[in-house]
């Protein structure tokens, strides 16, 4: 059962820990610092945060004294002739069928890190991290080096091996609207997963591209968007550019994938070989940016529906969750504890998090609410605290 | 031997830089901070992106001139020159 809730913030680093009387904030952590996420090791109980310094690059914060102290780690770079294609915000004349123009070519930076993710037990060291622009790095040695997957790199869909030479093939990786803060418009990796039976066996999830899948350890990536629909582009069932917020597994059954995407909610029960769409509009179900799946019920699922992309907060004033037991076939939507006037809060795609029972989400608002019931009642553990962008049980 | 003077904001996560005179020899704004990065493990991280260029919100100056080029760090440090180390203000 989690003892802490780490939450990364426009301000540093907030840790809940679970005491007899209830769930209690420390004094913040990494102070005036972005922290745009951050998460406990199960495996050895070490804490990361990855700050975002406006001046000073990203850089990733460890701690192995549960919080008390922190260290840099080494930073996360891209390697020498490390390269990728530039991308372009659509300007209103962008015409997404016109033939490309003349690739150009940026070195690579890291931007973000926007997400860690933890090997499994019989692997321990292994970490890995989601970078923007869509760089996936792994380490061996508990986050002390880094070195960058050049196969998902220098992915086909991406332009091929640019190491080498000029681009043998069109990039269809497009960028995320986060990576404008950096003054660019390249593409970004926020969610990876881990196949609990398969060390090898992975996927990720880029935005803007969509999902893709390795059996062999990150030697080959293949595409996994069979299923997904966008409604932005001229063939809504493309390969590639879709728009994923964020993607999880049962961790329990690994072969049920959940899906948050910009143009709804969609549920995979065969490992992402095929994706179905779940939405409900009706009831709210479509738009939204974070989504959690339970660990041992591969069918059950939280969402939390957000009015869609144009306004991009609660709906209709009023802050709900929703929960489907059935692989998306029907939605339950939960209220309770929850305010339900005059709420405008948007919760971003790492801003959800379920353990167990308990489910805890944190909004830009800077609320964060906490449900032990599966998120059949809810209460609030704090009001004003800076803009939320990730919560993570630890 | 130049000087080396910069924000206040470097000495939180450098308190082994803060309130004494930084000194280096004198040679290329890359050798200078190379040379910080010596006293203090991992600062050029903090200036330098992946590749050695001078990160997007930071600025160095010589004296009253600004560095010129930031990519590989070339501009000649005299031995009575100050180098400073500031953030931009274009981002943070």
């Amino acid at each position: 059962m989690a003892k802490m809730i780490l939450l990364g913030t426009r301000k540093g680093t907030v840790i809940f820990d679970q005491t007899d009387a209830g769930w209690h904030p420390r004094p913040i952590l990494h102070a005036g610092i972005p922290v745009c996420y951050a998460a406990r090791d199960p495996r050895d109980g070490t804490l990361w945060a990855s700050l975002d310094h406006g001046h000073w690059g990203c850089k990733l914060s460890r701690s192995r004294d549960r919080g008390m102290s922190w260290e840099d780690v080494t930073s996360i770079k891209f390697p020498e002739g490390a390269r990728h294609i530039v991308s372009y915000m659509p300007t209103p004349d962008f015409d997404p069928e016109a033939p490309t123009a003349q690739a150009e070519y940026a070195d690579a930076i890291v931007l973000k890190i926007w997400q860690i993710a933890f090997g499994p037990a019989d692997q321990p060291g292994r970490l890995y991290a989601g970078t923007i622009p869509g760089g996936l790095f792994i380490s061996n040695d508990g986050g002390d080096n880094w070195e960058l997957n050049r196969p998902l790199w220098n992915h086909e869909s991406r332009g091929g091996d640019l190491f080498v030479g000029d681009a043998t093939s069109e990039n269809v990786w497009n960028g995320t609207p986060a990576s404008i803060d950096y003054g660019v418009f390249e593409p970004g990796i926020h969610s990876i997963m881990i196949d609990p039976r398969d060390q090898h066996h992975l996927y990720v999830a880029v935005s803007t591209a969509g999902v893709l899948e390795t059996r062999d350890g990150g030697e080959s990536w293949q595409s996994r968007n069979k299923g997904m629909r966008m409604e932005y582009m001229p063939d809504p069932e493309a390969e590639w550019g879709h728009d994923p917020h964020f993607v999880t597994q049962s961790s329990g059954q690994p072969d049920h994938l959940w899906q948050q995407n910009h143009c709804g909610v969609f549920y995979s029960d065969n490992g992402a070989q095929s994706w179905q769409k779940v939405s409900q509009p009706d009831v709210g179900v479509h738009f939204g940016f974070p989504i959690a799946a339970d660990a041992k019920d591969g069918k059950t699922a939280w969402v939390i529906p957000a009015q869609a992309d144009a306004e991009r907060m609660a709906i209709d004033g009023g802050l709900c969750v929703a929960r489907t037991c059935d692989g998306g076939q029907s939605w339950q939507i939960l209220r309770k504890g929850l305010p339900q006037q005059n709420t405008y809060d948007i919760v971003l795609r790492h801003g959800l998090d379920v353990s167990d029972d308990c489910l805890c989400f944190g909004s830009t608002t800077g609320n964060l609410y906490l449900s032990e019931d599966r998120g059949e009642s809810w209460q609030c553990l704090a009001n004003n605290l800076p803009p939320i962008y990730s919560v993570r049980f630890g | 031997m130049p000087t080396v003077e910069m924000t206040d904001h470097l000495y939180r996560y450098f308190p082994q830089l803060a309130k004494q005179t930084i000194t280096v020899p004198a040679g290329s704004v890359a050798e200078v901070l190379q040379a910080v990065n010596d006293i203090a493990p991992g600062f050029s991280d903090y200036i330098l992106d992946d590749h050695g260029a001078v990160r997007r919100h930071v600025h160095l100056a010589i004296n009253e001139s600004m560095v010129i080029d930031r990519k590989t760090l070339s501009d000649y440090v005299l031995e009575d020159h100050t180098v400073y180390i500031f953030q931009a203000l274009t981002g943070g």
